[in-house]
């Protein structure tokens, strides 16, 4: 069985030798050490409780040796993954660069072109990508196990990491900061493709000549409203969004409003103003400034047509 | 061994009351330096923001008065003064002497927290609260400034909370000299809090020009 | 001579008031048994729960709302309550100063505080989930601390507030080892023990008030909003990370170094010979407390630090290992021609040594900058610091429990028996966390309520050894209860023991000593 998740990068062979170096020098001296200590268990066994036994209060040369051998070793180590490392943070200058920004909880890649994705990150094979990373409320962590590399999203920075993909296929992608209740639902897919299927995708454009109702249903998906709001009935986070418009629901400190248009556009761009009773507060981000007119007219029609 | 002069017993695993002194001294020592470290968590976060936004601390200095805090430097000065004196006076045996410089001591406390009091109101006046309730965003010219008086007033009101601590101290081995229960062998209360006081006289010193004399 | 001398100090005094105002060293530090052990009870229920959950892919029987309260509770009480006052708190208030010949600590009534604050932390953590929960996992990282639940709050102030039990029993135990050591007893003359919980008191004292001030600001974050970590107002939220680990890193040596005064000690006895390389063994407790200064930073490979810190606190990470090695290599070579018997708390040190081994090698995965970055925060994280806290610290604790418990009591508890507490704990350990390395490898982040179908068989594996360790700690139970009813009387010195607190009556007498020892040779004089 394979241990190791697949290397499908250019850091997966460096990094798959530092790593077999130190597991490898790790299991040879537990062994000499564990070994050695049951060895002795056996070998000394006491024979009566009045047992003499040798008077060593120390020895300096042996004491030397197993401290300077595992520094030496340690040092190694040390310098070898940092080389491993310096390359995995020396950017190529030609690199495709994705935008990605991380929210509770769900990823949003945006290409160049200003093609957007949620949830998943298409990238050509053989071509370095560098992804430049922030997030909008907590901080959140990009890690694509098969490419062995991650880098937390900040809010208020910019961080950034890069791979170049080596074989085609769907890798996942995982969050690895804790940010929350749906943490371990916060995962993607990362999708290799040749690079003709990129240019293809790069071409598509998905958003020209919608219905307001389909562009809302995209935008209820990439900006992870689908994380706490239904369209079944049931409650998770948020209310779910099913029958929702036109009634009259109950607010936090008192109080009711009727879920219109005004009420849902005030809702999306400053979540905190009126919460409904029985849902927590603080964990719906803040859309000012993250949508522009039409989507959230697109986003109010796509919650009207929940009936 | 079991007592010494001055008529006080020790407890029970001392060999004797100067054993006693002296650990408790080494205790008191220890426990200024937890002090020290915990006031270099907000030195650190001073320096860090300072290195990020040094036209924030420029600005925020400016609504700072540093008449106000030289003359709290210049109370705090003094009653360290007193406060070793008094301790003089216990080592040679005049408790009168000694009551009435930790009295002046914790009046010199007072007068510092009242030229706080005086400071604080000006500020709030102005809107200039710490964080969240900072009201004076239109007069100011850098956005942040708020996180200058978020750090002015944690560092003076974390200092200011250790002055009120170290005035009832005084207080506690005041009514305990009057109770005669200290004298030339055994004065380690007096001592203990007399090292603490200078400490906060000492971070105080630190504070000052930090905050008030940024430029 | 039928005065107070004679009675010993468990029934000097009697009712549970004599408890509640006792100044005894030996009652405060069985008082901080009890309310460790029943701490340790709930974080060992709560670590049941997780795996119960995370037994099947999807969600069994708590939703993410509830399984990150659980997580969160099961990490804040481990650390702040069970395994930081662990050893120092409750062993070391017990046998500290007997091992150094004096009646009691340099401050009985400071100690009896501080068991009062380190209650009174327990108790406002423990209402924070009264108060709206709290689910940011024992690191409180911001900005989502500041930003979930109410309860959060609480549980940062009582973990402040049992910090300064924490720096208080520091303190005392520094003047108790400095000045009240009996006539003879040099520094090199001192247990073992004594080196690793001066070493621990060290960075007690030196590490524990920044970890205040982090929690304080965090505090005033939340109720002020005064921006120090919140990016929108210009602070940092990374910044926290750098003042939480500052302390949090020294805190784990906090954990581990009087595991290994226990583990001298242990292997001494019942090798029965001379300890082998005493200066290297007590000069590396002190390395190891200073190294932990400077290493807070490999917490944050990916947090955005600048590669030059990284490289350097990679480097000085690796320090650590140098003075951990001299340690291990001479337990070993004390056993060399030694005249070992492997009762129940050899046992444990044997278990110790070999899971800290383990754990210890995987540190050395972590701290290399490019594993790192595959590894953060994955389950090899969650493996690796298990390997060492459970592995390292609670076996010890179990060893040095079960060591002195004669003393304690002046009974023996059945040898049988808690050698098969060994045998469950051991192997349940290992069931239940070498999976969790292949699962890190693998790339399953920590945290996860839920997670894809490809982790479930090793998740499945771990589930199954969580109930051995819990049958385990149940048996222990057992045992110390049915050795305290009905234990056949001990002896003064059941192990054939060297260090002084073997050579006063069992349980011992209230004042420790009726005449002060005088000491005149090293502490495992085998000859």
């Amino acid at each position: 069985m394979k241990y190791m998740p697949l290397q499908a990068s250019t850091f997966g062979e460096d990094w798959d030798l530092v790593w077999n170096f130190v597991l490898w020098s790790s299991i040879i001296s537990c062994i000499i050490l564990i070994g050695g200590m049951i060895y002795f268990i056996f070998r000394y066994q006491r024979k009566t409780d009045k047992d003499k036994t040798a008077y060593i209060t120390h020895n300096t040369f042996a004491e030397f040796l197993w401290s300077f051998i595992p520094l030496v070793v340690f040092m190694g180590i040390a310098a070898w993954g940092w080389e491993v490392y310096k390359d995995m943070r020396t950017f190529p200058t030609d690199a495709l660069e994705v935008n990605v920004t991380a929210q509770k909880w769900a990823w949003n890649m945006t290409y160049s072109n200003g093609r957007t994705l949620t949830g998943k990150l298409v990238v050509p094979v053989g071509k370095p990508v560098t992804i430049l990373l922030t997030s909008k409320d907590v901080i959140h962590s990009f890690f694509i196990p098969s490419f062995r590399v991650k880098q937390d999203a900040v809010p208020g920075r910019r961080s950034k990491l890069w791979f170049q993909a080596t074989r085609e296929g769907n890798y996942h992608l995982f969050c690895t900061e804790y940010c929350g209740m749906n943490h371990s639902g916060m995962l993607g897919t990362v999708s290799v493709v040749a690079q003709a299927d990129f240019d293809a995708f790069m071409a598509e454009n998905p958003n020209a000549e919608v219905s307001p109702i389909e562009l809302g249903k995209q935008l209820y998906q990439q900006q992870a409203c689908i994380g706490c709001h239904t369209t079944d009935g049931k409650p998770l986070v948020g209310p779910s969004f099913q029958g929702i418009f036109g009634k009259s629901v109950k607010i936090k400190g008192g109080g009711t409003v009727t879920a219109d248009e005004n009420y849902i556009r005030e809702s999306i761009l400053n979540p905190a103003a009126k919460i409904v009773e029985g849902f927590p507060e603080n964990q719906m981000p803040v859309y000012q400034g993250a949508l522009n007119e039409d989507q959230i007219t697109a986003l109010i029609e796509f919650i009207k047509a929940q009936k | 061994m079991s007592t010494v002069s001055s008529g006080h017993t020790h407890a029970h695993h001392f060999e004797s009351s100067q054993h006693e002194h002296k650990a408790g001294i080494h205790g008191v020592w220890l426990f200024l330096v937890t002090e020290i470290l915990m006031f270099s968590g907000l030195f650190v976060a001073y320096a860090i923001f300072k290195g990020v936004y040094p036209e924030v601390f420029h600005e925020g200095h400016r609504y700072l008065d540093w008449r106000l805090g030289a003359l709290n430097t210049v109370i705090l000065l003094f009653s360290s003064l007193t406060m070793a004196l008094s301790i003089h006076y216990i080592r040679v045996n005049k408790p009168k002497a000694a009551m009435i410089n930790l009295l002046i001591t914790i009046a010199c406390g007072l007068g510092f927290m009242i030229v706080k009091y005086i400071e604080y109101n000006a500020k709030f006046h102005h809107g200039l609260y710490p964080g969240h309730f900072f009201t004076a965003h239109e007069h100011i010219e850098h956005k942040n400034l708020a996180l200058f008086f978020s750090l002015y007033f944690c560092m003076t009101g974390l200092h200011g909370i250790h002055v009120l601590t170290g005035m009832g101290l005084i207080g506690w081995v005041a009514i305990r000299l009057k109770k005669g229960e200290f004298g030339p062998h055994h004065y380690t209360a007096v001592e203990g809090v007399g090292l603490f006081w200078h400490l906060v006289d000492l971070i105080w010193i630190y504070l000052f020009p930090l905050l008030y004399l940024v430029s | 001579m039928a005065h107070e001398h004679s009675t010993d100090y468990l029934h000097h005094g009697k009712g549970l008031w004599s408890w509640l105002t006792t100044l005894d060293h030996k009652r405060i530090g069985l008082m901080y048994m009890i309310a460790i052990l029943t701490f340790f009870f709930f974080g060992g229920i709560f670590a049941l729960l997780i795996r119960l959950e995370l037994m099947h892919p999807g969600t069994q029987f708590m939703s993410p709302t509830v399984y990150n309260q659980v997580m969160t509770l099961h990490g804040t009480m481990m650390v702040f309550m069970v395994i930081i006052p662990g050893i120092p708190a409750f062993l070391g208030n017990f046998v500290l100063p007997i091992h150094l010949g004096a009646k009691d600590v340099a401050f009985p009534r400071l100690n009896l505080f501080s068991w009062y604050i380190f209650i009174a932390g327990a108790l406002i953590a423990a209402s924070a989930v009264v108060f709206g929960g709290v689910d940011t996992g024992w690191t409180f990282y911001t900005p989502y601390s500041i930003q979930t639940y109410k309860g959060t709050v609480f549980m940062v102030l009582g973990a402040f507030v049992m910090g300064f039990s924490s720096i208080l029993t520091g303190l005392n135990f520094i003047v108790t080892v400095h000045k009240l050591r009996a006539p003879g007893m040099t520094m090199n003359r001192v247990p073992l023990f004594i080196w690793s919980i001066y070493s621990t008191a060290i960075i007690q004292v030196l590490a524990t008030p920044v970890l205040a001030i982090t929690l304080l600001l965090l505090v005033m974050e939340r109720t002020l909003g005064i921006g120090f970590f919140d990016a929108s107002l210009g602070g940092d939220p990374v910044l926290f990370q750098h003042f939480f680990w500052f302390y949090s890193h020294p805190a784990v040596y906090i954990m581990i170094l009087p595991a290994m005064g226990i583990i001298s000690e242990l292997v001494v006895t019942f090798s029965r010979k001379v300890v082998f390389g005493y200066t290297a063994i007590a000069y590396s407790s002190i390395g190891i407390a200073a190294v932990s200064f400077l290493v807070w930073g490999h917490h944050m490979f990916v947090s955005g630090q600048s590669e030059f810190a990284g490289k350097i606190f990679s480097f000085i990470t690796m320090l650590v290992g140098v003075p951990t090695a001299i340690k291990m290599f001479n337990w070993v070579s004390t056993m060399y021609k030694g005249s070992i018997r492997m009762d129940s708390p050899m046992l444990f040190a044997v278990g110790f040594m070999f899971l800290f081994a383990i754990g210890g090698v995987t540190g050395i995965f972590l701290a290399t900058l490019s594993i790192d970055v595959h590894l953060h925060d994955t389950y090899f994280v969650v493996a690796h610091f298990h390997y060492v806290m459970v592995g390292g610290t609670l076996m010890a604790l179990m060893g040095g429990i079960y060591y002195w418990f004669p003393k304690m009591f002046g009974k023996m508890f059945n040898e049988t028996l808690a050698r098969i507490t060994f045998a469950l704990i051991f192997l349940g350990f290992n069931i239940t966390f070498f999976p969790q390395f292949i699962a890190g490898v693998q790339g399953m982040p920590r945290r996860y309520q839920d997670y894809i179908p490809e982790y479930e068989w090793l998740n499945r594996i771990s589930t199954i050894g969580s109930w051995l360790i819990g049958a385990g700690f149940l048996l222990v139970l057992y045992v110390l209860i049915q050795g305290l009813r009905k234990g056949k009387p001990a002896g003064p010195n059941p192990w054939g023991a060297k260090t002084l607190e073997w050579t006063i009556p069992s349980p011992p007498p209230h004042e420790n000593f009726t005449t002060t020892p005088v000491v005149s040779g090293g502490p495992y004089e085998y000859r």
